[in-house]
């Protein structure tokens, strides 16, 4: 698989098995020192306790030897426009938002589709953590330790069907849990899309989880897209629907504005949003700014996918 | 007098607030999680926040008969510029960290830095010429003509926040419609004929 070839990935990042499987130990020992910092109240640190840990998580499948985002930064600073326009909003008003119980309707154009319970849906798949980048369109990034399984498991297992090309998902309408949905500054509900082979390719995960808990509401619990090499807002999030398509869906903010962001919105640093520069972005925590890498720094991996494609066009 | 002094001292020190919030959001580490994009923001959005309320001190002297509230406009103007300066360097030091090429890139290639742009460059003359030596110089009426670029500055700054948001257009829009309703009091006013020429004027030394 690619993945384990990437050049991000090196032996010495890999937990060694021996730990890993003494890691329940390892737990019970460090969980002393570890209440003892809890006294000293950082808030990052009691609103990441906040949060359920999620057992049985394999640790470094995919790594990057670039420092992490703090979760603090993580959870306070993103765009989700059901809670609110204000990056600040989202963590304030998805408080309460109840992701228990929840379904995910899988439908379209696959063999098993069906109403799937979020915990039927996820069981099957082993949790791993994925580092990726994550480069917002309004030029900032962070760099995040995801938890999910990979999105093409899933699809496997549904078993797409021949005429099958793409793959729309479908975020929760409920503008009584969703405040943002009460004011139309984007069509409800939010869709996103990805073409069959985009989805099927190892990179993109179906996250539960950050920094080895379970995803704050914030941040798309209870289950979310990560497609690293596009802009956020293609990594959907509280997703209640996935549609097999053979038809190139519509994506909200390609409908909100097709001339600035197109169905694909792979990160590309020579193709500026018509109102603001693409070449570089500020990742959270810097100062200076840094060059926005084409894919988002995965060229390697995904770059293949649009061989011979106009990508100024196709953007 | 002892009342315009009080008025005074209280409207420098209310205006230095936002200043002050953000300086100490930025020493205690609470401007979140982008804090250049933070004070980018306030910066912003007081210049445009001051512009508005110079533009009203007019229109609440007419509607409470009281003048003497026009002896604080010259200093709200300045601190329209005051927050506007702030606010460039912010960009042009914070921002883009002095890369005077992507700056100019800018400048010329997104309409809506474009627009902040101009609208700083049209409040430079307005606060160079706001002494009242250079009021004598340029006499009342020149001087009166030139600042009527106060309103295009404004419509500007409004322009130029619309033009960056993403969707949602509520905050823009609410400057756009406050703005609107300045301008149009005027207009009214003018057709009522309850404004005089000399009215507009500011207090003349000469």
């Amino acid at each position: 698989m690619i993945i384990r070839r990437a050049p991000d990935l090196r032996s010495s990042e890999i937990t060694d098995e021996q730990l890993y499987l003494r890691r329940r130990e390892f737990m019970k020992t460090a969980a002393v020192p570890a209440v003892a910092a809890l006294a000293g109240l950082s808030p990052a640190l009691v609103l990441a306790a906040g949060q359920d840990a999620l057992p049985n998580v394999r640790k470094g499948v995919v790594t990057l030897d670039e420092a992490l985002t703090p979760w603090a930064d993580v959870t306070t600073y993103n765009n989700f426009y059901e809670f609110g326009t204000d990056k600040s909003d989202p963590a304030r008003n998805a408080k309460n938002f109840r992701t228990k119980p929840w379904t995910v309707k899988i439908d379209g154009l696959v063999n098993k589709p069906g109403d799937y319970h979020f915990e039927d849906l996820v069981a099957p798949h082993g949790l791993e953590e994925r580092v990726y980048r994550l480069r917002c369109v309004e030029a900032w990034s962070m760099v995040i330790p995801w938890v999910g399984f990979p999105l093409k498991d899933l699809l496997k297992r549904v078993e797409p069907q021949g005429g099958a090309k793409f793959v729309e998902f479908t975020t929760l309408n409920d503008p009584k849990q969703m405040p943002g949905q009460r004011v139309g500054v984007l069509d409800w509900p939010y869709v996103e899309g990805l073409r069959l082979d985009e989805a099927m390719h190892p990179l993109p995960i179906l996250a539960v989880g950050l920094y080895g808990k379970v995803l704050p509401n914030q941040n798309g619990a209870p289950l979310r897209l990560v497609v690293p090499w596009k802009y956020g807002f293609k990594s959907i999030k509280s997703i209640v629907r996935i549609r097999v398509t053979e038809k190139q869906p519509v994506s909200s903010w390609q409908a909100s504005a097709p001339q600035e962001y197109g169905f694909y919105s792979n990160v590309n640093p020579d193709v500026d949003h018509p109102r603001w520069s693409q070449a570089r972005e500020r990742r959270i925590g810097e100062f200076l700014k840094r060059k926005t890498l084409p894919f988002n720094g995965y060229a390697d991996q995904v770059a293949g996918l649009y061989a011979g494609m106009d990508l100024k066009k196709f953007y | 007098m002892r009342a315009f002094r009080l008025l005074t001292l209280f409207v420098f020190v209310a205006s230095l607030a936002p200043l002050a919030y953000l300086l100490l959001g930025a020493w205690r580490g609470s401007l979140g999680a982008n804090p250049i994009e933070a004070i980018t923001r306030a910066t912003g959005v007081w210049t445009l926040r001051f512009m508005l309320i110079t533009l009203a001190v007019t229109p609440a002297r007419w509607l409470t008969g009281w003048n003497g509230v026009v002896r604080v406009r010259r200093m709200l103007g300045l601190f329209a510029f005051f927050y506007g300066s702030l606010h460039l360097v912010t960009y042009v030091w914070l921002d883009q960290f002095f890369d005077w090429a992507a700056i100019v890139r800018d400048v010329a290639k997104r309409p809506f830095i474009t627009a902040g742009f101009s609208a700083y460059l049209l409040l430079v003359p307005l606060a160079m010429t706001s002494t009242a030596g250079m009021i004598r110089r340029l006499g009342g009426r020149t001087w009166r003509r030139l600042h009527r670029l106060a309103y295009a500055a404004a419509a500007l700054g409004v322009v130029h926040y619309w033009w960056l948001v993403k969707a949602d257009i509520r905050p823009p829009r609410n400057y756009a419609i406050l703005l609107a309703l300045l301008l149009l009091v005027r207009l009214f006013a003018f057709y009522r004929g309850q404004v005089p020429e000399r009215r507009g004027l500011p207090v003349r030394k000469s």
